[in-house]
C-alpha cells in the first residue's frame, strides 16, 4: 500500500486538533454555564421579618444595665453590659452550631452539645469552641435596638470596639 | 434456547403482526413461559455457571447481594412513605405524627425504612471490610473498590438527608451539628454549608433541599452505580476464589450451574433478612421526639450514630482537625489501597497469611485497649489548650495532639517491619485494622458511653437526657 502524503505541508496545528480544542473550550464553558446556573438557582432565599433581616429587639430602657435578654425569633442575645454599652450576639455556638442557653448560676454561656464554655462579651472559656460567640451589628434609632441579623461578624475574643452605647 | 427469529410466513398483514408479536418456538404453558422470563433476568446478572467454593457462606457471607435487597426494601418503602409526607415544616412532622396514629400500616413501612437504612451502613461497611481482608480489590478490582466507596459515601448521604425528614428534635440538631462541621473546610466550608442548608441555619430551606437530595439524586446516582457494580464483577471475572490460608495450589475448582445453585441461595438469603427485618420493625418503633426547635439544643445533641466516631474525634481536635483533615486521610488511604497493595498471589485468603492473621488479631488487642485510654486521658489529663494558652488553638488542640498520636502509630509500624519482618501487604492489614478497630471504638464510646454535656458515663448510670 502506498504511503498517504498529506497535501498541506506541515503546520504547528492541524485542523483537527484546531478544531478538537474549540470543542473542548466550548464544551468546558457549557458545563461551567450550567454549574453556575445550577448553584445560583440553589442559592438562600431570605424572607422579610424573620431572621435574617432587620429585627427590632426592643426599646433601649427594656434591658436594664447588665442584663441578658434572648430573642428567639433573631436568633440572638441582647447583652447590655454594666456601663450601658449593647452587645447582639447570636446564640449558635461556634464549635458545631448548638443554641447555647445562659446559665444564671453560673454566669456562663454554656453549651449543651460539647460543654464549651463563654462569658458574657462571648469569650470562649472552654473549648472545643475555636472562637467567641458571633455578633450582630447593633444599631439604636428612635431609641430603639435594631440588630441586623442578616449580617453575622465573626471575632476571635470581645473588644470594647465591638460595644454600641445608645 | 434458540435465539432464532423464524422467517416471516406468506399470508396476511394482520397474521404477519400476530405472528412478530407472538413468535413461534415460544413455551406454551404458564409455567415455562414464567421461567423463560425469570431465567433470562437472572442470567442477565449473573454469569451462566458459578465456581461452586464462591458459593460458601463463610466466604463473602452475603454482604453484598444483602445490601442489594436492602436497597431495593428501602427503594419500595420509600415510594410508599411519599405519599403521606410533606417536606415543609411544620407539616413534614405533623404528617409522621399522622402516620404513625392513623395510616394503616403506616408505621410498619416507615420502620422497615428506618431499620433497612440503618442496617445497610452496616452491611455496606462490613461488606468492604470483607473485601479489604481477602485482598479482593487487587488488580484488576482496582475500579470497582473505588466504586464500592463512592456507593458507601452516597448510603452515608442518603441516610443524613433522610434523618432530617421527621423533623424532630433529634433530627434538627444532628443535621445542625453534622452540617457544622462541613463549614470547618478551610475557604470553600462556610459557602457549601449555606448552599446545603439554604440559610444560615437548618431551616425549611433545608428540608426543602434534603427532601429532594434524599428522593431524586441520591437514589439515582445509586441505582446508576449499583448497576455499574454488578456488571464490572462480572468483567473483572466474577467473585475472587476463596483459597486456604496455608496456600499451595489449589485444583481449579467445579463449577455449577447459577439456576439453580446460586439463585436459590440468594433467595433463601434474602428471604430470610426480610422476614427478620419485617419482625424487627414490628417490634421496635423508630424514634421519634418532639417537634423541631431551633431555641433549644437537646442535652446531649448527637450527630447520627454513624457519624458519633467522627463526633468523639471533634471533642478531643480542633473541628479542622477532627473535621477535615483525618477523615480527608483516611478517605485517601482508601482511596490508594489498591494500587500498592497489589500482590496477586494470596488473592482470597482471609488476612493474607498466617503472620497476617496474628499481627490483625494484635492491631485489633492494641486499638481496643490504647483507644479508651487515649480517650479517658485525653478527657481527664491531658489539656494541651490549657498547657500553651497562647499558641492558636489549631496548633495547641490540633496539630501538637495529632502528632502525638500519629508517633506511636509510626513506631508500631516501626516495630512490625523490625521485629515481625512483616512485609508491606502484611503492615498494611495491620496499620488499617488498627485504625479500623479504633474507629470503632469512638463510634462506640460515641453512642453509649456519652451523656449530658457529652460527659463520660457508664452506659448502665446514664443520666435521662434533656429534651
Amino acid at each position: 500500500m502506498s504511503e498517504i502524503t498529506s497535501p498541506t505541508p506541515e503546520k504547528a496545528v492541524s485542523r483537527r486538533d484546531f478544531l478538537k480544542v474549540i470543542w473542548a473550550v466550548f464544551g468546558g464553558l457549557a458545563v461551567l454555564e450550567v454549574s453556575g446556573a445550577f448553584v445560583a438557582y440553589l442559592q438562600p432565599r431570605l424572607a422579610e421579618g424573620e431572621f435574617g433581616s432587620v429585627i427590632t429587639a426592643g426599646a433601649v430602657d427594656d434591658f436594664p444595665a447588665n442584663s441578658i435578654t434572648h430573642v428567639s425569633n433573631g436568633r440572638f442575645y441582647i447583652i447590655r453590659l454594666p456601663d450601658g454599652g449593647f452587645l447582639a450576639i447570636y446564640h449558635r455556638c461556634t464549635h458545631l452550631g448548638c443554641t447555647v442557653p445562659w446559665d444564671s448560676t453560673a454566669r456562663k454561656f454554656i453549651c449543651p452539645c460539647h460543654n464549651s464554655q463563654f462569658d458574657q462579651q462571648g469569650n470562649v472559656e472552654n473549648p472545643p469552641a475555636p472562637r467567641a460567640l458571633d455578633l450582630f451589628p447593633v444599631s439604636i434609632e428612635d431609641g430603639q435596638v435594631k440588630v441586623d441579623t442578616g449580617t453575622i461578624i465573626q471575632r476571635q475574643s470581645f473588644e470594647s470596639s465591638q460595644v454600641v452605647y445608645p | 434456547m434458540s435465539e432464532q427469529i423464524p422467517e416471516p410466513k406468506p399470508g396476511t398483514m394482520l397474521n404477519r403482526m400476530r405472528e412478530r408479536l407472538v413468535p413461534e418456538g415460544m413455551p406454551v404453558d404458564d409455567r415455562g413461559r414464567m421461567r423463560m422470563v425469570v431465567d433470562s433476568l437472572i442470567l442477565h446478572l449473573h454469569p451462566t455457571k458459578v465456581p461452586v467454593n464462591t458459593l460458601r457462606w463463610t466466604y463473602t457471607w452475603g454482604l453484598g447481594g444483602l445490601a442489594a435487597v436492602l436497597m431495593m426494601v428501602l427503594g419500595i418503602t420509600g415510594v410508599i412513605l411519599l405519599n403521606n409526607y410533606t417536606p415543609a415544616a411544620p407539616q413534614a412532622y405533623l404528617d409522621i405524627l399522622e402516620l404513625r396514629s392513623n395510616v394503616w400500616f403506616g408505621e410498619l413501612v416507615r420502620n422497615l425504612h428506618h431499620w433497612s437504612a440503618n442496617l445497610l451502613i452496616v452491611v455496606a461497611v462490613l461488606h468492604l471490610v470483607r473485601v479489604f481482608l481477602t485482598g479482593s480489590y487487587r488488580p484488576p478490582r482496582e475500579l470497582n473498590w473505588l466504586i464500592g466507596v463512592a456507593m458507601l459515601v452516597l448510603v452515608l448521604a442518603a441516610n443524613f438527608t433522610g434523618y432530617l425528614l421527621p423533623w424532630d428534635q433529634l433530627a434538627y440538631w444532628a443535621i445542625t451539628v453534622g452540617t457544622s462541621i462541613i463549614s470547618y473546610i478551610p475557604l470553600i466550608g462556610e459557602w457549601i454549608s449555606r448552599l446545603a442548608l439554604g440559610g444560615p441555619e437548618v431551616g425549611a430551606n433545608t428540608l426543602l433541599n434534603f427532601y429532594s437530595m434524599h428522593i431524586s439524586f441520591i437514589p439515582l446516582i445509586i441505582f446508576g452505580l449499583m448497576s455499574y457494580h454488578f456488571w464490572r464483577v462480572r468483567k473483572d471475572g466474577g467473585l475472587t476464589l476463596p483459597k486456604s490460608i496455608d496456600g499451595g495450589d489449589e485444583p481449579k475448582p467445579e463449577r455449577v450451574t447459577t439456576i439453580p445453585n446460586l439463585v436459590r441461595k440468594e433467595l433463601i438469603y434474602a428471604l430470610g433478612w426480610i422476614a427478620v427485618l419485617l419482625v424487627f420493625a414490628m417490634l421496635v418503633p423508630a424514634p421519634l421526639e418532639g417537634i423541631a426547635n431551633p431555641d433549644v439544643s437537646p442535652n446531649p445533641a448527637k450527630a447520627p450514630w454513624y457519624f458519633l466516631g467522627l463526633q468523639e474525634l471533634l471533642l478531643h481536635f480542633h473541628p479542622l482537625v477532627a473535621g477535615i483533615i483525618l477523615p480527608g486521610l483516611a478517605g485517601l488511604g482508601i482511596f490508594l489501597l489498591p494500587f500498592f497493595d497489589i500482590n496477586p498471589d494470596n488473592v482470597g485468603v482471609y488476612f493474607r497469611s498466617r503472620r497476617g492473621r496474628s499481627l490483625t488479631a494484635l492491631a485489633t488487642g492494641l486499638a481496643l485497649i490504647a483507644t479508651p485510654i487515649w480517650v479517658v486521658l485525653d478527657e481527664f489529663v491531658l489539656d494541651w489548650t490549657g498547657w500553651l494558652p497562647t499558641w492558636p488553638t489549631l496548633i495547641s488542640n490540633g496539630l501538637i495532639p495529632l502528632a502525638v498520636l500519629l508517633l506511636p502509630l509510626i513506631l508500631l509500624d516501626e516495630w512490625m517491619t523490625k521485629s515481625f519482618k512483616a512485609n508491606t501487604e502484611e503492615r498494611v492489614i495491620f496499620i488499617v485494622t488498627f485504625i479500623f478497630i479504633a474507629f470503632i471504638v469512638l463510634t462506640t464510646i460515641g453512642i453509649f458511653f456519652r451523656g449530658p454535656g457529652m460527659s463520660l458515663y457508664w452506659p448502665w448510670a446514664m443520666p435521662a437526657a434533656v429534651h
